[in-house]
Parts: structure tokens; sequence; C-alpha cells
């Protein structure tokens, strides 16, 4: 296991840089993850526009560079997004890191490496079980926004 | 057993756990207050009792039973010996210093203590001696102080005097803390609240086998400590009662070995220490951690105690030359734990960084949230020292950090 699988160049970069970082304005949902092992605590903040699609989502709080990273890629991805498409990438995005069986398209390839993009480089993840709360930190206060957000509207 | 001295390589060879390699490195177990490794007679005490004496105690009239019960008894004599604790029939077995503060708060404190008494803890506890004031507070209608540090980490006297007072009824403290450090002064803060009517636990999980303890001197009402942070197996530790409280302690938990006799209608007890150790007890365990106590006294505590020191000083030298490190906790006359920061790294990927170079590090918030809020970090990195620690090995884990603070920048 070579620590460059874990911490991918552009998870570096991101750690260091986070995008998206700081209270958002005219927010309509906000979600906390928090992640007892370390204490980490991060804040997640999206606006929804009229017709449910993510027009801005950011993040606030500290955490280690994995947690930061997947936080600041989070808000750029979701960035114009259906909350089911929302709620879908997260869930591909937790099965990867977890190193469950991804969910295949119709071409037969794993529909990840189709809808990741930046995202692929969390995979090593899957090889250190215990970074795998600190992946997931900022993906999952996300999906209590939209699966929540949704189950509202139904 | 000659030249067993702290850090001696005939000294680390009693370790079995030490010698092996992590990601193609040598082993640098630096993750002592979390546990200890053990020595190999501690192990084969628990294959010895398993393979030769294995019987339940206090219940069986034939051979085995009698040569477990003797031996589990003799357990307890040098488990009081070890600790000078006033009477051994106070030695309390538990699962570990968190079972043993939870016993003293339903068995002791929930009858004894009245609606308003308050509760003083530090702001330096662990979590065992945080939670289980808090739920008995909230049961009994109890309140909770937290006597506040100095800003080097120390407890601040001043405030302490202030708060040993009415209506404070215990103090409940830990003796060293295992995440600045600091070495309480228990002996001085138990006569203090002894001279004002207070009772007293001392939270030894962090002490026991690093430091000489003896509960005499100290004088404590309360005394608890942890196996596995002293060279003994995990699911033991220990509660030692002072005899001036054996009048006010009721059972916490009820089943056999602790009654004298059961009818439909009710049950009678035993005295302590059967009183408070319902259900078979772990008695392989015990009996290893006595073996442990006398590993321990052969080399010395107050040795111990001193390369403990002496490395922590070498780690604050070292350690301090890095760039944007943030050492926590008193500069000097402290316990062989040394919490760290890195200016723009997370606590976490230094341990992890750090384990690829096979060093364990401790990484969170050591189960002291509430230190962790007045220290304004979410967490810290830990390296905590035990007597098989070498001088060499800090060196090594000073070069490491080193090369941690090279990957992140």
């Amino acid at each position: 296991m070579e620590l460059e699988e874990l911490y991918q160049s552009i998870i570096l970069e991101h750690s260091r840089r986070p995008r998206n970082k700081g209270p958002l304005e005219g927010a309509t949902h906000t979600a906390v993850g928090n992640n007892p092992a370390c204490g980490d605590e991060i804040a997640v903040q999206v606006r929804l526009g009229p017709t449910g699609i993510v027009e801005a989502a950011q993040f606030t709080g500290q955490g280690c560079a994995i947690s930061q990273a997947a936080a600041s890629l989070f808000t750029i991805k979701l960035k114009g997004k259906t909350q089911e498409e929302a709620c879908k990438l997260i869930r591909q995005f937790i099965e990867m890191v977890k190193g469950l069986p991804e969910e295949e398209d119709r071409s037969g390839k794993p529909s990840g490496e189709m809808l990741f993009g930046d995202l692929a480089a969390f995979a090593g993840v899957r090889k250190f079980p215990q970074r795998v709360k600190c992946a997931t930190l900022a993906p999952n206060a996300f999906y209590e926004i939209f699966a929540g957000h949704r189950s509202e509207n139904a | 057993m000659h030249e067993l001295t702290p850090g001696s390589p005939s000294l680390r060879a009693l370790f079995p756990a030490l010698h092996q390699e992590v990601n193609g490195h040598p082993l640098l177990y630096f993750d002592n207050a979390a546990t200890t490794h053990k020595p190999t007679f501690v192990i084969r005490a628990i294959t010895d009792f398993y393979e030769k004496d294995n019987s339940n105690v206090h219940r069986g009239l034939h051979e085995l039973s009698a040569r477990a019960t003797a031996s589990f008894e003799a357990a307890r004599q040098r488990i009081g010996s070890f600790i000078s604790a006033p009477n051994p029939d106070g030695v309390i077995f538990t699962r570990g210093a968190t079972e043993a503060i939870n016993l003293v708060a339903s068995a002791w404190a929930n009858s004894v203590l009245q609606p308003g008494d308050r509760i003083l803890l530090t702001a330096m506890e662990h979590h065992s001696n945080i939670v289980p004031w808090q739920l008995l507070a909230n049961r009994a209608r109890l309140s909770i102080a937290f006597a506040p540090l100095t800003p080097e980490g120390r407890l601040d006297f001043d405030e302490l005097d202030q708060l040993l007072a009415p209506p404070t009824r215990l103090f409940a403290f830990t003796h060293i803390s295992n995440v600045l450090g600091t070495v309480n002064p228990a002996e001085k803060i138990c006569a203090l609240a002894h001279s004002r009517g207070i009772a007293t636990l001392v939270d030894a999980a962090q002490s026991c086998g690093h430091f000489p303890l003896d509960m005499e001197a100290l004088n404590c009402d309360f005394l608890v400590l942890s196996g596995h942070k002293m060279c003994g197996p995990t699911g033991i530790g220990v509660l030692a009662i002072h005899p001036r409280r054996f009048g006010q302690i009721s059972p916490w938990q009820g089943g056999g070995e602790m009654i004298e006799r059961v009818t439909f209608e009710g049950s009678t007890y035993k005295s302590l220490p059967h009183l408070l150790e319902a259900g078979t007890p772990p008695i392989a365990s015990a009996i290893a951690l006595a073996v442990a106590c006398d590993f321990l006294d052969s080399i010395g505590r107050d040795a111990i105690r001193q390369h403990d020191e002496k490395l922590a000083m070498l780690a604050l030298d070292l350690f301090s030359r890095i760039e944007g490190m943030e050492i926590i906790g008193p500069r000097n006359s402290r316990a062989g734990v040394v919490s760290f920061t890195l200016t723009d790294v997370h606590p976490h990927d230094v341990v992890e960084v750090a384990n690829r170079f096979g060093l364990a590090l401790r990484g969170g918030h050591h189960c002291a949230q509430p230190l962790m809020r007045v220290l304004a970090k979410p967490s810290t990195a830990r390296a905590s020292f035990y007597l098989y620690t070498t001088e060499d090995e800090v060196h090594r884990t000073a070069e490491i950090l080193a090369q941690v603070r090279k990957f992140f920048n």
C-alpha cells in the first residue's frame, strides 16, 4: 500500500486549497456531519433553485485532508444536479470508497468511472477502511439534505 | 533477571509484539497511553491458568477450583500491595478503570450523595471520568463542576481551592492527563480535599504502570486503575476502596458470587470484596495482572517514571525543531505523553503517514473532548512512551514527523 494511493495529488491539492469553503449566502438547506472517532465536524449548505436544481453548495469546518478534499470536490460536483442525480452520485461514491460492487451502466462499465472524474481519486480509500468515515463525512451530510428534502416533497 | 533497565535490549526482548515490521519498517510503538504491550510472563500466566488450573472460583470443592481460588485471591493481595491499598478487602476486580468509576457512581455516590451536592472534576478528564458522573447527576439531581487549568495545562490551584468547598462532596480527578502529560500532585490534592470532608477518587489509569502508587500515602477514598495500561491483559481493572468507606457501599450488580443467601422473598449479601463482584470474575486476567505487578516491581516504578520523563523531554526538544510543530502541555516534570499538532496538517493525516513508516501514533480527541474545547483544537496527535521505548526510537520518530511535514508541504 502506497501513501500516494490514498493521498492522490488532486486530494492533496483540494485539501490545501479547498473550494467553496465558507458560509453560503442564501442557503436553503444546511446539514452537519460529525465523526465521533476524531471529533471532526463539517457543516454543508446548498441553495436549491425553484426547480430543485442545486445552484450552489458550500461547506465549513475543519477536518483531515481526505474529508476536506471530499467536501471541496462535492461542492463542485453537485452544482447543477437535480436532487435525484445528487443522491445517486453520493450513493455511488460511498459504494466506491467502501469497496462495494459499483452499479453498472448499459455499456457494462462501472458507472463510477463515467460519473466521477475527479472523485475517482478517492478509489484508494477502500484500502484504508479507517478512512472511509473521513471520505464520506461531507457526502453523507449532503445526502441528508437531498434525501430528506426529497421525502418532504414526496 | 538482571540488567532489566528501561529501554535495554534485554527488557525489550521480553515483549514479543515489539519485534515486528509494519509496512516494511520496524514497529515504533508510541501508543502506550492507549494500551501497553505484554511481556512473555503475563502472556504465559494466561495460558498457564487455562492449561492447568482452569476452574471457577469460590464455589467448587475440587482441587482445580481450590487452586484457581487461591491464585485469584493471591492476585488480589498482590495488587493490593502493588498500590499499598490499606485493606485488600477493598480491592475489587472490574473490567477496567471505566467500569471501576461507574461502580463508584452506582455503589457509593448514588446512595451517599444528596440532591444539590456537587461532584468536582477537572477540565483534563478522560470521558470515563466525566460521563458516569453526568449519568448519575441526571438521576440523582447533583451538579458537576470542572476545575479549570492554567495556560500551561496544569490544575489552577487558586480556582481548585475555591471549588473544594460546599456543595462539593466528591472530587474525582486524573493522576496523569492522557493528553497533556500533566502529573497532578495527587497527595496534596487529596490532603486538601480530606481536610474539608470531601471524598476523593484518583483515576490512576495513566499512572498505574508508570509511577509508584501508594494509596495509604495518597489517602484517597477511591483509586481506579486499568490492567492493560500496565503490561496486563485487557478486560481487567481495579477499584480500591479506602476502609473508611466500606460501610457506605451498596451492591451494584446482582448475581452469583456476591450473595450470602437467596430466597424467593429476597437476598442477603456477602461483604467486600465479593459484594461488588457478581458473576464469574476474569480469573486468568486477574492472575496475569498480578504477574504484571511483579514484573513492574522487578524493574522499579521509580526507574520507569524517570525513563518516561527523560524520553518526554527528549521528544519535546526534537519535535519542537520541526516547522509548524506545536506541543501541548507542560514543558517540564511531565509524564511520557506528548501531544502535538502540525500547522495545516490534520492529526489523522499525521497518524496515517506515520503509520506508513511503521510508527504507531494516536490521533484524535483521546476521549477528552471537553479538554479539546479548552485547547481550542478538534484533535491532536499523540506519542506516548513506556519502559521499552528507547531514545533511538524517539529520534527516529522525530525524523518521521519531519517527513510527514514534508509530505504535506
